[in-house]
């Protein structure tokens, strides 16, 4: 994500690498701190299952559709779960309403990919005539503010939204399907958390905030699950970073991962 | 859309679907400021329709060759998220979507100093995140009320609400099931102060004298509107005028 102005200041970026050097961040949190993480459940009772996640000031909400179609060639004994970002333009000056954007894609992706990866459900669980029809889990996220990180906090938003989901319940009969007034909870196996961090300098930082992510170097994102598996990465900004870096990404994503995760299940 | 026939008449007392009066509002709650990197912004629930408007501007228009050389452009935008209604609908701006928008900006500008701002644009983002009826009339309610937040001079507040027919009674700010079920619709939205109408639209079957109550329905409707716009506005700005006193 670089810069939303086009232009960086040179005078913001000193300033920030020079108070980075200082042991400190703009807004006075450590390096290894987020901001504030307030999740809300069911906020839009016409999804099957919503979440609100507010990081700071960057806001998302997460609506998830189920509903039926036609199943992957590949995999035809599977149901689907599908990923979508919408950069809204109420959510910062300027973003500009049209079609996704390589950044709302790359959103929409990397929280796609840990929910995939993670196999956060139990897609066979889906099927209801194999090769014919199967369930679709539309997860849709609608970024509402952009205050940084959108990856970290549309990740805890869709794991909230899910957890939430109560899934309509379908009676299959020789190959005819009905739907009953039964809902049943969509069973999660696994929690994948996103921690994303960036260089500015030689400084490695979580939750950057829109500042730091306009001036930073590089960026990076590691999903995993509470038994520490990395379900997904994700590297992007035109600068590399050493094994070294790499491993104190590692170290620093683990602690954070249970942190948050906990935001989510309530048990902090 | 379906017009379902008129059911066969009891004697007793005709009932909505939601226990509502005929010429009674469904519950609304209208919050100004929401958007902290909007430069105006108001999120309204009109019964369970919930919206986030979001004003940016005036500012420069890309690109340029749209903009006006004696007065601002009004852009508005309608849309649906996705989750917004039951079956889930794409995000890509529908016909129906490009028309409200169109509707919308015809609806607003009247009440706008459009003049003052030449060469600029004002954009107005409406979001839906949940549909439940009168959409576009819940957003031009939070719009203006984020035109005002967005501090750009204005005539006058436009209240918009609608009124219709269902099963042969003449109601008020019909919801989901109303608007989809019921014999017409008629969206009006007012500015109370000038005493003009700036949205009609009407879809359905209506005589000419119904037509006519239906409008004076609406505008009652948007009169009460009007009331709790300037109540949000107070909520957040009447706190500053009492410091300015003191």
């Amino acid at each position: 994500m670089s810069s939303r102005q086009g232009i960086v200041s040179r005078l913001k970026k000193k300033k920030i690498e020079e108070v980075l050097a200082g042991g400190k961040r703009m807004d006075g949190r450590s390096f290894d701190q987020y901001r504030d993480i307030v999740i809300n459940t069911g906020v839009i009772d016409k999804a099957e299952g919503s979440a609100e996640c507010f990081l700071g000031k960057s806001r998302v909400i997460v609506g998830v559709k189920v509903g039926l179609g036609t199943p992957f060639e590949d995999t035809p004994d599977k149901g689907v779960l599908m990923c979508n970002a919408e950069y809204t333009p109420i959510a910062h000056p300027t973003f500009e309403p049209g079609p996704p954007d390589e950044n709302s894609i790359e959103l929409a992706r990397v929280v796609d990919r840990g929910l995939r990866s993670a196999e956060i459900i139990d897609f066979s669980k889906l099927a209801l005539v194999p090769g014919k029809v199967v369930q679709m889990v539309h997860v849709d996220i609608y970024v509402i503010n952009y205050d940084g990180n959108l990856i970290d906090c549309s990740a805890l938003a869709a794991i909230a939204a899910l957890q939430a989901t109560k899934m309509p319940v379908y009676k299959v009969k020789d190959g005819e399907i009905e739907l009953t007034n039964k809902k049943q909870d969509l069973k999660l196996r696994c929690m994948p958390v996103a921690v994303t961090f960036v260089k500015i300098g030689d400084q490695l930082i979580v939750d950057p905030s829109v500042d730091e992510e306009e001036v930073m170097d590089m960026r990076l994102t590691l999903t995993l699950d509470e038994n520490n598996n990395i379900c997904t990465t994700q590297k992007s900004g035109s600068e590399g970073l050493t094994q070294e870096e790499i491993k104190k990404g590692i170290n620093m994503a683990v602690e954070k991962a249970a942190e948050n995760r906990s935001k989510i299940t309530g048990t902090d | 859309m379906s017009k379902s026939k008129s059911r066969r008449k009891k004697k007793t007392e005709w009932k909505r679907y939601d226990d509502r009066k005929p010429e009674e509002l469904r519950t609304l709650k209208i919050e100004t400021g929401v958007l902290p990197n909007a430069d105006g912004s108001a999120y309204i629930e009109m019964g369970r329709n919930k919206i986030i408007v979001g004003v940016f501007g005036p500012r420069e228009m890309h690109p340029k060759r749209f903009s006006k050389p004696n007065e601002a452009v009004l852009r508005c935008r309608y849309h649906m998220a996705p989750f917004s209604t039951d079956p889930r609908r794409s995000p890509a701006p529908s016909r129906r979507d490009n028309e409200i928008s169109m509707v919308m900006r015809y609806a607003l500008e009247p009440a706008v100093f459009l003049e003052r701002y030449p060469r600029s644009v004002i954009d107005v983002y409406a979001e839906i995140l949940q549909a439940d009826g009168g959409t576009r009339t819940a957003c031009i309610n939070a719009a203006s009320v984020a035109l005002v937040d967005a501090g750009i001079p204005m005539r006058d507040l436009v209240a918009s609400c609608a009124a219709g027919k269902m099963e042969d009674n003449l109601i008020l700010d019909l919801g989901d099931y109303e608007d989809k079920e019921g014999q017409a619709d008629v969206p009006v939205a007012y500015m109370p102060k000038l005493e003009k109408v700036t949205l009609l639209q009407m879809d359905g079957i209506l005589s000419t004298d119904e037509f006519e109550k239906c409008i004076d329905m609406a505008i009652e409707g948007c009169k009460q509107i009007y009331e709790v716009q300037r109540e949000s506005l107070k909520k957040k700005y009447g706190v500053e005028e009492k410091e300015a006193e003191e």
